[in-house]
């Protein structure tokens, strides 16, 4: 149910993301989803990618700071209250999150979010009691047509 | 001194300044000979150096058998912290002081109540030199406390009969509130932060130009001849050069006089010779080379040619003031990597150690000095590496914290910590260059 998200390291300043993605491009490795947090000075490109061992051997190679996250994909209703209706399981079962982003792929009314925890494995257990539809890496990418 | 004294423009303390040259070298001579027999019998450093050349006191018998003399370098006060140079027993000393070693072990230095008092009278004959004197009111904006400066000159003014303001550094508001109200007519401060002063001044509709301010008595930082054109042309004060080390006594070592034309050293009291800092080999006067310096008078501490890094020249060229001592020419660089920042001495080795000091950190890093707003600004540049690497902002924005309040600690100045993407700090010839220093002097 855990999914690895890789993060990279950037300076904020022109010409830092284009190259990590041309770098995984020229390894044919297609981005999944990605987001970007940023401050005044440096940023975290944070990137879903179906083979994430060989994007992050490539990044390494080409020199940038690379972490592999543990996060989790779960499905939202694509209807108002949606999300609400998730987040208050989230209150309930005292679940943190540090950061979302979300898919751009949608399937039968259904939206995809990723999300970081800060107990990721708590956080799937207590999703699981409460109903919520946790997606897993299979499932994910084939639904993402890989 | 009577009630009637009239402080004229000349002090009499400043009477050593214009010793004929025969008296002055002859002076020198018996001083020397006495600080280093007292060196030689109270110094454990100092006495298996000279025994390690068969050389004896006894054996200086002329001024330039100084020559024979070992050198003294600031890794000796780091290799007998804190007390091993110490001539005299604890009960004579009434003062310590410290500055920054290499590797975050300060440098200390100590004081007798008779070394306190010639260190007075070479910072009043400071003053004296540059036409301050009693009835002045004397601001003085050097740190207290183990930097030499804020006492050093706190002690002079008050021999010289001025009138002191103790304020020390920081809180620049302040500082131009008491310049304002008080009425300074001299100010002693690093000439940065003087041109810092003027312009938080402007901001808060204070012009120099109309307040009594004449002179500024501007050191502990290198600076330059158009440091001192814009500090004159904006402020319309006089500023002069005044020089001084820790290590040889604190500041009044040497001082400009009002012509401006580089620091006189009081040679009656501290020796000075310049060698090649490579060969160590002596340099005649006008060539430029190390400034070496001997104390002459110095009980608590004395130093034998001591290696000052900083890079000048003697001029034994007769001023127009008439004083015998030779000047020094304005000091722009050193032989080591000190650099001083904010008047404050930072070696890169400190700044490394400060933070490897936090877990994980390794040594990539680079260091910026720049003046930004006539301040000197430190940025520290460090590669984030995996072991670094947080994947949230706050995380990174922790470590930033953690790696500034570090280099805080060991330097005592505020940094700013840049994270930056490994491998982007320049190197040269495969050895990272550490320091970029931006500062136009």
């Amino acid at each position: 149910m855990i999914l690895k998200q890789l993060s990279v390291f950037l300076e904020n300043k022109p010409g830092t993301l284009s190259a990590p993605c041309r770098a995984l491009a020229d390894a044919g490795v297609n981005i999944q989803t990605f987001a970007l947090a940023d401050t005044q000075k440096f940023g975290i490109l944070r990137l879903v990618v179906h083979e994430w061992e060989k994007a992050r051997r490539v990044l390494l190679e080409g020199g940038w700071t690379v972490k592999v996250t543990d996060v989790v994909a779960i499905e939202v209703s694509d209807t108002p209250g949606g999300l609400a209706s998730l987040f208050e399981v989230f209150e309930r079962a005292s679940i943190n999150v540090e950061y979302m982003y979300p898919f751009t792929a949608k399937q039968e009314g259904k939206g995809l979010m990723l999300f970081r925890f800060d107990d990721p494995d708590a956080a799937v257990k207590a999703l699981q009691a409460n109903k919520v539809s946790v997606v897993g890496t299979v499932e994910l990418f084939k639904r993402l047509g890989n | 001194m009577s009630k009637n004294y009239q402080p004229g423009p000349f002090h009499p303390a400043s009477a050593m300044d214009y010793l004929p040259l025969s008296q002055l070298r002859d002076l020198q001579f018996q001083r020397l000979r006495a600080m280093v027999q007292r060196a030689y019998d109270r110094v454990g450093l100092f006495r298996q150096r000279m025994d390690a050349r068969s050389l004896k006191p006894a054996h200086l018998e002329t001024l330039d058998d100084i020559a024979k003399l070992p050198f003294t370098v600031k890794t000796d006060l780091r290799d007998t912290y804190p007390f091993g140079l110490f001539a005299s027993p604890l009960a004579e000393i009434v003062r310590f002081h410290a500055s920054t070693g290499t590797t975050g072990k300060p440098i200390v230095v100590a004081y007798t109540q008779e070394d306190l008092n010639d260190w007075a009278q070479v910072m009043l004959r400071s003053f004296a030199a540059c036409g301050v004197h009693r009835g002045d009111i004397v601001h003085n904006a050097y740190g207290y406390g183990l930097f030499t400066g804020g006492l050093g000159a706190h002690y002079g003014a008050e021999a010289l009969g001025a009138s002191v303001i103790p304020i020390s550094g920081g809180n620049t508001d302040r500082q131009v509130m008491v310049l304002r109200d008080f009425g300074a007519t001299a100010i002693c401060c690093t000439p940065s932060y003087f041109l810092h002063l003027i312009e938080r001044a402007a901001g808060m509709g204070v012009n120099f130009k109309d307040l009594p301010l004449r002179a500024g008595i501007f050191g502990a930082e290198p600076w330059t001849e158009s440091m001192r054109q814009r500090i004159e042309a904006e402020s319309g004060i006089k500023a002069y050069d005044i020089y001084g080390l820790s290590e040889i006594i604190g500041p009044g070592v040497a001082m400009e006089c009002l012509h401006q034309a580089g620091p006189h050293i009081f040679e009656d009291m501290f020796y000075p010779e310049i060698i090649d800092p490579e060969t160590c080999e002596l340099l005649s006067d006008g060539s430029e080379g190390e400034l070496v310096l001997t104390t002459l008078c110095k009980r608590a501490m004395p130093m034998i040619r001591y290696r000052t890094r900083d890079i000048t020249s003697l001029n034994s060229e007769p001023c127009a003031c008439g004083r015998t001592l030779r000047r020094i020419r304005r000091i722009g660089r050193r032989s080591d990597d000190m650099l001083i920042i904010r008047g404050v001495n930072v070696y890169p080795s400190q700044i490394e150690s400060a933070l490897l000091a936090v877990e994980g950190a390794q040594p990539h890093y680079q260091i910026v000095v720049d003046r930004q707003r006539g301040l000197d600004v430190l940025e520290v540049q460090v590669e984030v590496t995996a072991e670094l690497f947080s994947d949230t902002v706050g995380g990174l924005e922790k470590l930033q914290a953690k790696l500034s309040r570090s280099v805080e600690s060991v330097t005592g100045l505020r940094a700013e910590v840049r994270l930056v993407a490994p491998h982007t700090l320049q190197r040269s010839e495969g050895k990272a260059k550490r320091v970029i220093d931006k500062r136009k002097m």
